[in-house]
């Protein structure tokens, strides 16, 4: 799969970890390259914030083995802590400490030398020196994740890990925590981000969709798309909830899912589809072939995963 | 750097703790607050000088002299008759019952016997369990046969006013156990206060940050976790000497608690009583899933220690096994010092027993929190 001569940044085989005898991830491979922004998709649950804590140290993988940054991940997590930055999913650091007093604790956690000047450029660069002495907890949403972007990159991490870092921030701030993280991986940053965002999936180089602890496809997004081999057709005109309902009960139709004033029906099997298509629907009604989304791609995968491991 | 211990890492944790401790003004509060709190009520509330105890007659001489007596120690306001009693064995039981604080006792011909100068005996059975409960009123009781005895002998009686005293007060106090007086109770709530305080404060330190989330973050940074439990104790060992100087304050000027022996020895062996509380809340915060659950824990160290020390009961009254329980327990050594070396003047040589068990406590509960720290979520 390697296109480059690196080595890759995250290389990892048969990772599996249980909580109370339930599986929590299953058997997950993964290589990551180095310079990548790589997208980990995946409903709620299913595993990816416990993957992302096994590759930094934070829990020890029940059984497989890899390496992150060249480093054993079962062995040497102490190495791999000094060279990653990871962005928890929800806000940790001091809600009754000061912006700077946050920067100053972290940079002072990884022993670094000229701690005044490091605190002081990050501040600078994130655009956040103006509000220094504000408390944490006083911080809208988007500014502490910006706050947190600054302390996890304090140390000149090779590898970001984000968790959901844009859940609850606005579109604009968003769009600018991308283009941070499209500015860092230019400057040869690895960056591995969790997302719930089509947008924010569809700006990833490669990504990873997981379901139940399972890896259920990865590649480019074109990769992702193509190998679900997913038939798409837009249907316009008719009462939606009624036709949706009629057409999921044909075996030939995966998945139908409303899309403003028209529904998205996807399917596996171009010649069932349309024969569907023409045995239930009415004559007003309409079907365009149309090329499938990473969306309708992910509904469907989930869909897999539930019929096959719940 | 060390992989094991860094310096400036434990100083970063240490600094932060400060920040925050300035920050939550609630729990500052709780940490000057509580010492107060305990001072007023147990120093003020817990009365040195009990008036209207209830107290029961045993009249076998009924004379002038007698009412004359019993009407005077009404009026006194320490003494309520609540009883009248036919026979020494009912004078008994009312007292182990707990009736009565006391039974007077004017045996027959006492006042014939006054007047002839045979110097009778009143006989006063006090319940002496708490002799700071009992101590003024027999005080008063004294002096009031003194004023009855010069009013009532006058005229061709007056002779008998020089000499020794016409009667003579006989006070039996039952169930004195070691003779406790109140002084005991301030020194003892220095223990108390550390006690509570120290161990609350540090397994909530520790709780917090794994509710907060922020454990999580602390985690994934290099941080080992001697550095994290010693940055933990460090600044809260600053904060209970802030108390232990509060109280002491406290004993010197408010309550006028009498201090034979040297503070700067008390205050060395404090850093064992301090730092093995402190080592204990460590513990329960590895235990602990939640604030909630290491408050609950908290408590159920603080209890016993409250019960089993000595603090609220006599030691030596209490059964041999809860006396093996609260050896066990730091407050247990911390009082006898604290009183030894205030009351009676020990010295290092006299305390020295005392601070090997706590310092025992101190290391095997910081043991088990350092091997229970966990430096992965799992």
């Amino acid at each position: 799969m390697s296109t480059t001569q690196h080595a890759p940044i995250i290389d990892v085989t048969g990772i599996t970890k249980s909580f109370d005898e339930k599986v929590v991830v299953h058997e997950i491979a993964m290589q990551v390259l180095p310079g990548e922004i790589y997208g980990f998709l995946g409903p709620n649950g299913s595993g990816k914030t416990t993957f992302l804590r096994m590759l930094c140290g934070l829990l020890r993988p029940d059984r497989g083995s890899g390496t992150c940054l060249g480093f054993d991940i079962l062995t040497q997590a102490l190495e791999i802590k000094r060279r990653v930055g990871y962005m928890t999913q929800r806000f940790s650091y001091y809600e009754d400490l000061s912006l700077r007093e946050n920067l100053d604790f972290v940079a002072r956690m990884y022993g670094l030398a000229q701690r005044r000047q490091a605190v002081d450029a990050s501040l600078e660069r994130l655009g956040l020196a103006g509000r220094q002495k504000q408390l944490a907890g006083e911080l809208s949403g988007g500014w502490k994740q910006r706050l947190a972007l600054a302390a996890c990159l304090l140390h000149q991490p090779s590898l970001l890990l984000l968790d959901e870092p844009t859940a609850g921030v606005d579109p604009s701030a968003r769009r600018e925590f991308w283009e941070e993280i499209h500015g860092l991986a230019a400057d040869g940053l690895t960056v591995m981000i969790t997302t719930h965002y089509m947008d924010e999936a569809e700006r990833c180089h490669r990504l990873a969709y997981i379901a139940y602890g399972r890896l259920m496809a990865q590649g480019t997004v074109q990769e992702v798309i193509d190998g679900a081999g997913l038939v798409t057709y837009q249907i316009a005109g008719g009462s939606q909830p009624a036709t949706s309902a009629k057409l999921r009960s044909s075996p030939a139709i995966a998945q139908a899912v409303a899309f403003g004033n028209s529904l998205h029906v996807s399917g596996h099997d171009r010649a069932a589809m349309e024969a569907a298509f023409r045995e239930l629907l009415t004559p007003e009604q309409t079907w365009t072939p149309q090329p499938s989304e990473l969306e309708d791609v992910f509904i469907s995968l989930m869909k897999q995963a539930e019929d096959n491991f719940r | 750097m060390s992989s094991v211990f860094s310096i400036s890492r434990f100083a970063a944790i240490a600094s932060k703790e400060f920040i925050q401790m300035r920050r939550d003004r609630l729990t500052f509060a709780m940490v000057l607050g509580i010492p107060l709190m305990q001072l007023v009520l147990f120093g003020f509330a817990i009365n040195s000088d009990p008036r209207h105890l209830p107290t029961a007659v045993l009249i076998q001489d009924h004379s002038p002299l007698s009412r004359s007596l019993t009407q005077a120690m009404v009026n006194s306001d320490y003494f309520d008759f609540t009883a009248v009693l036919q026979s020494e064995a009912a004078a008994t039981r009312a007292i182990e019952r707990g009736d009565v604080q006391f039974v007077l006792q004017i045996p027959p011909g006492f006042a014939r016997d006054v007047l002839r100068g045979d110097r009778p005996q009143l006989l006063v059975l006090a319940d002496a369990t708490d002799p700071a409960a009992t101590s003024q009123a027999l005080g008063s009781l004294r002096q009031l046969l003194n004023r009855v005895l010069e009013r009532e002998l006058t005229g061709p009686n007056a002779w008998l006013r020089t000499g020794p005293p016409a009667a003579e007060l006989v006070v039996h106090a039952a169930y004195n156990p070691e003779g406790i007086s109140q002084y005991n109770i301030v020194p003892g709530l220095m223990g108390v206060v550390l006690t509570m305080t120290m161990v609350l404060i540090t397994a909530l330190a520790i709780t917090r940050e794994s509710e907060r989330g922020t454990m999580e973050n602390l985690l994934a940074t290099l941080v080992r976790p001697l550095e994290v439990t010693l940055g933990k104790i460090v600044p809260y060992i600053l904060m209970g000497y802030v108390q232990a100087g509060l109280i002491l304050l406290a004993a010197r000027y408010l309550f006028e608690v009498p201090m034979f022996g040297s503070l700067t020895l008390l205050l060395a062996v404090m850093f064992v009583f301090i730092v093995a509380n402190l080592a204990i809340g460590i513990t329960f915060s590895t235990i602990a899933r939640n604030q909630l659950q290491a408050m609950q824990m908290g408590f159920f160290f603080f209890l016993p220690s409250i019960l089993l020390s000595g603090f609220m009961f006599p030691f030596r009254g209490m059964p041999i096994w809860a006396q093996h329980l609260g050896q066990v327990l730091p407050l247990t050594h911390f009082l006898r010092i604290v009183r030894g070396i205030l009351l009676k003047g020990n010295t290092l040589t006299t305390i020295a027993p005392e601070i090997l068990p706590m310092g025992a406590f101190a290391v095997v509960a910081l043991a088990i929190g350092l091997t229970r720290f966990r430096q992965t979520l799992d």
